[in-house]
């Protein structure tokens, strides 16, 4: 293992937090709130001495970063990320507990949006802010940014690695050939969809602070909103569907905006994962609307609203909420948990398995059940036209079976809590599937505070493995891992 | 520039990781979706999968916008493919290799219509190293410079020669001739050397000048011990075939062995002239019974480099004076200087370091424009940079001695009107003069640079 590397890395990310945290400490002092501006200022403190100390180890320019290494350290500094970033809520005595600041924070970075906050209002409004903002940044990657940023580490060799291991989707790739530039352009085209929802929102008289927290939950599609009834509470139909809309928009594969950019629209209309993620999206909506109309709503408009604002916001595991869809009839309840496993687009901001590993475990199963027919015959699995290869398609297969091991594991632990089976599996497969709020207990209306320490600790950790989609979480828990030889 | 490469072998991978280290944008393209995978974990380039001279894949790759595309697939056929299909997509330039023997009469021919702006011929181009060192055998690696007028010769200072243990102030005293001394490699540190630099044994010295004045330099050093007449090649591939036509009937006598028996048969019709015999080289036997003991220079051409090595080192056991040895993937010259086999030929090395000059200069053409052409020498380790001097040019007309240039520098070679003259102090520089300057620390876009304080 490369712990120089990983030093490194782990220091200029912790410098990179001392950024973000500077203009959080100013807002909160110019609000007159002593207690987050306490709480960011002793943070940021911490992270500078603590990176200050990673100085003094040497870097060894001569030792390559393989695959393990890359890896393991994104899974390193996000949690570093994390734990710091969970010490403003705690310092500030806002969360006066450690491990309910640390889910909290989890949540943001890996913008799952899951609370244990019972009542959001409370907190000061620079810690809501910095709830938003570690979804923004938590949604295109920390490291990512860094790569962007950093010509010292996006120059050398081998370093794609740390964005394979921070990139949604099966097989990663880059938009232009320097990575530094990739990195860039990931994030340029973020910021400017960024800004054009803060101008929506802004135009459908949405608060400026909420107006910044909610567009930056959306774009990070994370699920943190500056209400504790989340976008119900501005209880207006043109925000939520600006809000749905643009959450399809960043559940999308950012290389369809770079494509459309550089007037490549063949590339987009071709695009297979995304006439299926729209279309998902669109079944979805017309049988939740359907189903609805017959029990909780009176009229079609009302439905659509509805249904189109969940569907959307649960496809790209955000959870934002527009009603309390707990209340909804099973058939719909059961779509969105659905729907959070289906999950968003690879290279998109979302979470959830992906629509392109679904479409590729679909055409497999379909490839296998052909064969048992014919078992001579010679067929290859193929995606917008080109021949997957099957490395991909085997690491898919794993991919979900190390899913529902995952699931299955950690439902158990949370289930020694006595909470009821929905609560208890929606919970764990929200976080899973950096989804958020579940039904029952966690559901829109709930929150996770009332789960006990241990179960705060796994779900925390099934969040970030969500996030960093399982191989670097459970690459840093292999004992082969950290061995020589 | 935006550079894409056909092909993701041994020549591909090295352009790659070179003309990534310059700053280029790449992308490669590749049918084998393994070995770009591992291209693109060590790489900081963009990869394409699929047949590189089919022209949805070229499309894909951004080839229409490319400043140049280098075809480097195993099938010359390929190559010209992908040239002929990027130029009709708008590629600006484009490189084919094409190693094939039976092409290379009508290939000027086809340049035009195929829109090629360069072809490179890995086989011939190593052969014709080869053939330069065997001419000259004193030389570790030979390279030249302004259209081949000037030469950089490397070799290696051994313990006898009257020059070790003396300052470069000093060498006049010793030796009468005008060559000047660019850089030393001492244990694989390179220096350019000043005035009062003393030299050691072992040092593995780079000189310039005229071609006469560098064979006047090693046979007053005792440099020159030794000419090659016969010659003992092991592996009859092409470059065996390009390096006996190459070498003048007359004055070599060569001996290929080759293991393939049909290969044989191939090699007697081509080469009427040397000796051809059908046996397995890595056996010391054969080599034994062939004379090995008895050649000039021995020169190991297998595909092989294992067996090459080998070769080598029984060569070297045998005390033959001058042995060349071929790698293919090995290119670990310090590992291989510690074996004893101090000439190396990597014909990946040599195709990659031709185009990427190619590169240089078209980008230099661009850019700036008083920079005639770029090389890189020692292994990479040092640049050598030829200017165009023009009326811009300040301090022209002023004798050497009186200005002040910046340390790690050296003004090497100016050649005027065709003529090559190793700078004193009292010659000066004049418009429209060649000037190559050689560094091993500064990055110089044009001609006043190398003076202090610019």
């Amino acid at each position: 293992m490369n712990y120089r590397l990983i030093a490194r890395y782990l220091r200029f990310v912790l410098q990179l937090q001392a950024v973000f945290l500077l203009p959080m400490l100013a807002y909160s002092v110019t609000q007159g709130e002593h207690g987050a501006g306490k709480g960011f200022l002793i943070t940021l403190v911490i992270v500078v001495i603590l990176s200050l100390l990673l100085r003094l180890v040497k870097f060894d320019p001569e030792k390559t970063m393989y695959i393990k290494d890359g890896f393991v350290m994104v899974a390193i500094c996000w949690i570093a990320v994390s734990v710091m970033g969970a010490f403003p809520y705690w310092i500030s005595g806002d969360i006066p507990f450690f491990l309910d600041a640390l889910f909290e924070s989890v949540s943001g970075f890996t913008t799952t949006g899951a609370t244990i906050l019972t009542n959001v209002e409370g907190l000061s409004s620079g810690l809501l802010l910095w709830r938003g903002f570690s979804h923004w940044i938590g949604g295109m990657g920390v490291l990512v940014f860094l790569l962007a940023l950093v010509p010292a580490l996006s120059g050398g060799e081998r370093s794609f690695n740390v964005m394979k291991a921070e990139s949604t989707g099966p097989a990663p790739g880059k938009l232009v050939p320097k990575l530094r530039q990739s990195a860039k352009l990931l994030y340029i085209i973020y910021l400017v969809l960024t800004l054009i929802l803060v101008l929506f929102l802004l135009a459908g008289g949405m608060p400026l602070l909420d107006s910044v927290v909610n567009a930056m939950s959306t774009a990070g599609t994370g699920g943190f909103s500056a209400r504790n009834i989340s976008i119900e509470a501005y209880n207006s139909a043109y925000l939520e569907m600006v809000i749905a809309v643009f959450l399809i928009i960043f559940g999308i594969s950012f290389n369809m905006y770079y494509f459309l950019v550089a007037r490549n629209f063949s590339a987009v209309y071709k695009n297979e994962e995304l006439r299926v993620y729209l279309g998902i999206i669109l079944v979805s909506t017309i049988l939740v609307a359907v189903n609805l109309l017959g029990s909780v709503c009176d009229n079609a408009a009302d439905a659509l609203r509805y249904a189109f604002f969940q569907v959307s916001s649960t496809i790209t595991t955000t959870c934002l909420s527009s009603t309390n869809y707990d209340l909804w009839p099973t058939f719909s309840r059961f779509a969105l948990i659905t729907l959070t496993f289906i999950g968003a687009s690879a290279g998109s901001t979302g979470g959830g398995i992906k629509v392109s590993r679904i479409i590729i475990l679909f055409k497999e199963s379909r490839r296998i059940l052909f064969r048992m027919v014919h078992p001579r015959s010679v067929e290859t699995v193929k995606m917008d036209g080109k021949t997957l290869d099957k490395t991909v398609v085997h690491s898919v297969s794993a991919y979900l079976a190390l899913l529902m091991m995952i699931l299955v594991v950690s439902t158990f632990v949370v289930a020694w809590d006595g909470y009821d089976l929905e609560s208890t599996f929606t919970a764990v497969s929200s976080c899973l599937n950096n989804n958020g709020p579940g039904l029952g207990l966690a559901g829109p209306a709930g929150n996770f505070s009332s789960f006990s320490p241990l179960s705060k600790v796994v779900l925390s950790l099934n969040m970030l493995i969500g996030r960093l989609e399982i191989y670097p979480v459970l690459l840093m828990f292999s004992p082969r891992t950290w061995k020589r030889i | 520039m935006d550079i894409v490469i056909v092909g993701d072998g041994k020549v591909g991978y090295t352009l790659a990781e070179q003309l990534n280290k310059e700053g280029h944008d790449i992308t490669i393209i590749d049918n084998r979706a393994d070995i770009l995978n591992s291209t693109l974990e060590m790489l900081d380039v963009m990869g394409v999968r699929g047949n590189g001279a089919s022209m949805e894949v070229q499309m894909e790759a951004g080839v229409p916008s490319a400043d140049l595309l280098i075809a480097a697939t195993s099938g010359d056929e390929v190559n010209m493919l992908c040239c002929l299909t990027a130029k009709m997509l708008g590629a600006k330039r484009t490189i084919a290799r094409v190693r094939n023997p039976e092409y290379s009469t009508q290939l000027q021919m086809l340049k035009e219509p195929l829109g090629l702006s360069m072809v490179i011929n890995p086989e011939l181009e190593s052969a014709r190293e080869i053939a330069r060192v065997v001419k000259f055998p004193p030389a570790l690696k030979i390279e030249t410079f302004s259209k081949g007028r000037v030469e950089l010769i490397e070799f290696k200072l051994l313990e006898h020669m009257p020059i070790v243990g003396k300052s470069l102030m000093e060498m006049p005293q010793i030796i009468d001739s005008n060559v000047l001394i660019c850089a030393v490699d001492r244990g694989g540190a390179v220096i350019i050397p000043r005035g009062s630099f003393v030299l050691e044994a072992g040092d593995r010295i780079h000189i310039t000048g005229a071609a006469r004045q560098i064979t006047s330099f090693l046979s007053q050093i005792g440099g020159i011990h030794l000419k090659v007449r016969s010659l003992m090649l092991v592996g009859g591939g092409r470059i065996a075939y390009y390096l006996a036509k190459m070498l003048d009937v007359k004055a070599f006598r060569i001996k290929i062995i080759e293991k393939n028996r049909e290969r044989c048969d191939e090699l007697c019709d081509l080469l009427p002239n040397a000796t051809i015999i059908h046996g397995d080289g890595s056996d010391i036997d054969v080599l034994e019974s062939e004379g090995i003991e008895e050649a000039d220079a021995f020169v190991a051409l297998t595909n092989i480099d294992e067996e090459n090595l080998i070769m080598s080192m029984v060569a070297n056991e045998k005390k033959v004076p001058k042995i060349i040895t071929k790698t293919g993937r090995f290119d670990n010259l310090s590992i291989l200087e510690k074996l004893g086999i101090d000439t190396v030929i990597n014909p990946k090395m040599t195709t990659a370091n031709h185009i990427i000059q190619y590169v240089r200069a078209v980008q230099n053409s661009v850019h700036f424009n008083n920079i005639k052409t770029l090389y890189k020498i020692v292994n990479g380790k040092a640049e050598a940079t030829e200017f165009t001097a023009t009326s811009d040019t300040a301090h022209l007309n002023v004798r050497l001695d009186q200005l002040h240039l910046k340390r790690n520098l050296l003004l090497a070679v100016i050649v005027r009107d065709g003529k090559v003259i190793i700078p004193h102090g009292e010659d000066v520089i004049k418009e429209g003069d060649s000037v190559i300057v050689l560094t091993n620390e500064h990055k110089l876009s044009c001609l006043n640079n190398i003076f202090e304080g610019s």
